[in-house]
């Protein structure tokens, strides 16, 4: 296999300074000092955390279907650089992944561009449709062994279905992973409904939209003892009812997107829809309680939402635009600004919410999410906190530019990124030692 | 001047100089020869992406009277539906030489797109996007308030004035225009609504917010009543109704003979046009000697020659 | 030479000859118009109906008199700043058929003055149009001429004059400046 690989002076965690040796794929020491055989590639991380590869369980890849927007090649490059090492590829392609032959085919194209592991999410319904099961166990007895289900773009408003949904799901440990907007609340809806809706004359999306399918959610899922977890979680209501649910015992997770950690409705001001996302962007004092909620466990997973989409569906008016942004490269540069600069969460916390609690949600943990630790898949991130840059979207992977983040700048990034020992994103400062 | 986009960029000299010119250009108006040579080798393009007869005439009439040339470009039923071609249609125009370019569309925010997005250099004036803005709109109801009820017009603003504002605001890019500019000019704005008509959001808008008409007419000395255009499909909206029925609307938001014979007698009737008889207004009103609705029209051209003259005269490539 | 060239005296003195010129001229002055043009024009006009109303008592100088705003006939709109648009008010008898004598203040290149006849032909026919003005500092770029002329100063191309009328300035006074 490769040549081993030695990782000088990291900071595991952003805790302690050591050095890790990867050979054939796997963590072989960590320690202050390790035996390096001759042959290694020596990485000097002196000032750079490392992490567990990052994982994203909530990602859309285009294909098949929408090769314009994204492939599963330019989105696992995309995502290597982010830092991740693990995507979940949700299943609203064209056609949908509500089959086993579909899923089977995002997880092998994913495994044979190998940039990082594609974990295909099977639809709860076919085709989105809301009204009939999909073949869920075909799915996770396949060999995507698919885990997570998701309507995601569309939300299992049928209580019945959702509840029917929750418990089949068991059958397989799976999860069912909900877009929760009541879909009669934001018929036509552009934005947020609040001030700055009203003053633009766009329809709105009320945040009780999101968070009465919440509730409802949580409710059913306490009712038949089944895994929730909640998509996109945006609005400060949503983090009351998912920690209430908590308290009582529900078995529930949410996720929260680097967007709706940073970003507010006023950036809609301009009408750019490169601010157009589903759910929308909220206040700032949603954003607060949605920080709030990731400090304090309420949220368990920063997830990217990651929506590539070709420039002509940005580049018209607002109410003609789609929903969506790209977020892969940016994402742990945004949790670092808004959470750890801000010393809401540890690196520590860092893995955890974009790691080792996601991994776990997929049901991924034995391969990913894993400690750095001797006898541990090497699957890492380095992570530059003190690299400073401003995002400028057209120089992203992705096969679509549309960044919400141009020209904003974020204070770190990933610099490298191991899949199995194997490099799948280094900064230019590393390819020399890999040359 | 650059565009004329939302009554809210309008500081309070800007509105004023907008109504004084459209006073000069008004008694112009009143001449045998009504054209004059002003904006003469400038070209005008009235893109309508959305039916709007009047309001396109009434553009078209105001730059004609300023001797520009004008195209008119609808853009509904063509090719152009989900606002694929705003972009390809702003490109054409820039390629035709369009120094100013009055747009009325069906989306919120498209006229602002077209001014910032760089697909354009002309100037861009917003005759109606979406449920956004209709900034003449507000600038010719303005300028027929202080007609009518400021004693000396030119130069002054329309401060101590009360205007009511009645109907569907949650949809009226009428509503949103006037509220602001009207603010800007020192009036007080009352808005009458039913509160599914009222959009949430509305507190910090510089305005009194009722519910029903009795009820500003008891509260408020009204110089100006405004009464909305109720749109059809508010009233079914496939089992979403924003009131029971056009009979209970009419009997708690509709401007009757009685109703009307409450206003303090000066004060002035106003619609955007065009009027549902029978529904927001009853005929003894729309025809009363107060109503204003067929002069509101006239202004409208007035108002437009002076926005058209400020957009397009002066140094060119001049901000 | 710069400097105060015409007090108020001399505008007075100036204005009363212009007057009576006009009166000579056109066998009194029943069909007269004056039409001043803005800003200092206007105050001209009305002290020039004035003095005519003094020579000839038949002569109703407020009736007479008006304002013509030539901005929207100017031939330099996109060559200049925005400008502000002005009143132009004419008797209640039109001037269909009148003798207009448009008043200004300084007469330069001929370039407002070709406004100002474009701004009357929209306006009606009169029977003739002459040119009142207080100073002639020459420069003409158009085949124009004054009928009536206060004071020919011959000016440099860079040099500016400044006309003050007690109305607008508080004063009555014809300054030349050097240029810039």
């Amino acid at each position: 296999m490769s040549r081993p690989i030695v990782i000088e002076n990291a900071s595991l965690y952003g805790d302690t300074t050591a050095t890790i040796l990867v050979e054939d794929g796997v963590i072989t020491a960590v320690g202050a000092t390790v035996d390096a055989p001759d042959d290694a590639v020596v990485v000097d991380a002196t000032g750079l955390i490392a992490l567990p590869g990052l994982v994203d369980i909530h990602t859309h890849l285009r294909e098949p279907g929408r090769e314009d927007a994204e492939t599963i090649e330019t989105g696992s490059r995309s995502a290597a650089i982010g830092g991740f090492t693990a995507v979940h590829a949700m299943a609203n392609t064209t056609p949908v992944a509500d089959t086993a032959g579909v899923v089977e085919q995002v997880w092998s194209r994913g495994k044979e561009i190998g940039l990082v592991d594609v974990y295909p999410v099977g639809a709860v319904t076919v085709g989105l449709d809301g009204t009939q099961l999909s073949e869920m166990g075909a799915m996770a007895h396949s060999k995507a062994r698919v885990r997570i289900f998701s309507d995601d773009g569309k939300c299992v408003h049928d209580p019945v279905i959702m509840r029917r949904a929750l418990e089949y799901a068991k059958t397989f440990d799976g999860v069912i992973s909900q877009h929760a907007q009541d879909p009669r609340l934001t018929e036509g809806s552009q934005m947020h409904e609040g001030e700055v809706s009203a003053e633009l004359g766009l329809a709105g999306w009320p945040a009780v939209a999101e968070e009465s399918i919440i509730a409802r959610d949580v409710l059913l899922a306490g009712h038949v003892g089944s895994r929730l977890n909640v998509c996109h979680l945006s609005t400060a209501g949503s983090v009351e009812i998912v920690r209430w649910a908590k308290s009582r015992g529900v078995d529930v997770t949410a996720e929260v997107m680097p967007h709706h950690l940073l970003l507010t409705d006023e950036s809609v001001r301009g009408y750019n829809a490169r601010f157009k996302v589903n759910p929308p962007l909220r206040t700032q004092a949603d954003v607060d309680a949605v920080r709030a909620g990731l400090a304090d466990g309420t949220i368990d997973v920063v997830a990217t939402d990651h929506a590539p989409h070709p420039d002509e569906d940005k580049d018209c008016e607002w109410a003609a635009a789609a929903m969506g942004m790209i977020g892969l490269e940016t994402a742990v540069g945004i949790v670092q600004k808004t959470m750890v600069d801000t010393g809401a969460l540890t690196w520590r916390d860092v893995a955890r919410v974009m790691s080792e609690a996601p991994a776990r949600i997929g049901r991924v943990e034995d391969e990913h999410g894993r400690p750095i630790a001797v006898g541990e898949p090497a699957h890492l991130t380095l992570i530059d906190p003190a690299d400073p840059w401003t995002v400028d979207p057209s120089a992203s992977a992705s096969r679509s530019n549309n960044s919400p983040f141009g020209g904003i700048e974020l204070p770190g990034r990933a610099v490298a990124t191991f899949l199995r020992g194997v490099p799948t994103h280094l900064s230019p400062r590393f390819e020399g030692a890999f040359a | 001047m650059r565009h004329l986009l939302s009554a809210k960029d309008l500081s309070r000299d800007d509105a004023i100089l907008i109504l004084d010119t459209a006073a000069q250009m008004a008694a112009t108006q009143e001449r045998e020869v009504r054209k004059l040579p002003t904006l003469r080798g400038k070209t005008v393009v009235n893109l309508f992406f959305e039916d709007s007869t009047r309001t396109r005439i009434s553009f078209e009439a105001a730059a004609k009277r300023l001797s520009a040339d004008v195209i008119n470009f609808s853009a509904k039923g063509s090719s152009v539906s989900k606002g694929e071609s705003l972009k390809d249609t702003a490109l054409t125009l820039q390629a035709m030489g369009a120094d100013a370019v009055v747009v009325r569309h069906w989306a919120s925010g498209a006229a602002s797109r077209l001014a910032t997005s760089g697909w354009m250099h002309g100037s861009v004036l917003n005759a109606g996007d979406g449920t956004h803005q209709h900034p003449t709109q507000a600038l010719l109801d303005a300028f027929t308030m202080r007609k009518h009820l400021v004693t000396d017009p030119l130069g002054n603003d329309l401060a101590g004035l009360t205007v009511a504002i009645v109907g569907d605001v949650l949809h009226s890019r009428v509503a949103r225009s006037n509220v602001q500019l009207l603010h800007t000019l020192g009036a007080t704005v009352v808005l009458v609504a039913p509160p599914t008509l009222v959009p949430i959001g509305i507190d910090p808008w510089p305005c009194d917010v009722v519910h029903t008409l009795d009820q500003a007419l008891d509260a408020y000395d009204i110089d100006a009543l405004m009464m909305l255009r109720v749109q059809r499909e508010r009233m079914t909206g496939g089992g979403a109704a924003f009131f029971p029925s056009p009979e209970e609307y009419s009997r708690i938001y509709g401007l009757d003979g009685a109703r009307m014979r409450r206003l303090p007698d000066h004060a002035i009737i106003m619609h955007p046009g065009p009027m549902n008889r029978g529904l927001e207004i009853s005929a003894e009103a729309a025809d009363s000697p107060r109503s204003v609705i067929v002069e509101q029209v006239a202004n409208g051209v007035a108002v437009r020659m002076a926005a058209l003259y400020l957009l397009l005269a002066g140094e060119e490539g001049a901000a | 030479m710069t400097g105060t060239i015409m007090g108020a005296a001399d505008v007075s003195r100036v204005l009363t000859r212009i007057a009576h010129e006009i009166v000579e001229r056109n066998d009194g002055a029943l069909d007269v118009v004056l039409l001043g043009i803005p800003s200092r024009g206007l105050p001209l006009a009305h002290r020039l109906a004035q003095r005519i109303a003094e020579i000839e008592p038949g002569f109703d100088a407020d009736a007479a008199t008006g304002a013509l705003d030539i901005t929207m006939y100017r031939d330099d709109l996109f060559k200049n700043p925005t400008r502000a648009i002005g009143t132009t008010t004419v008797p209640d008898a039109g001037i269909d058929d009148a003798v207009v004598v448009l008043v200004d203040d300084v007469f330069h290149t001929g370039r407002t003055i070709r406004a100002a006849l474009d701004a009357i032909r929209d306006l009606g026919r009169p029977r003739a149009v002459q040119l009142a003005t207080l100073v002639d500092r020459g420069h003409r770029e158009l085949p124009i001429r004054a009928d009536y002329v206060g004071k020919n100063i011959p000016t440099a191309r860079s040099e500016r004059v400044d006309v003050h009328v007690e109305e607008l300035d508080g004063e009555d006074a014809v300054i030349l400046r050097k240029g810039e």
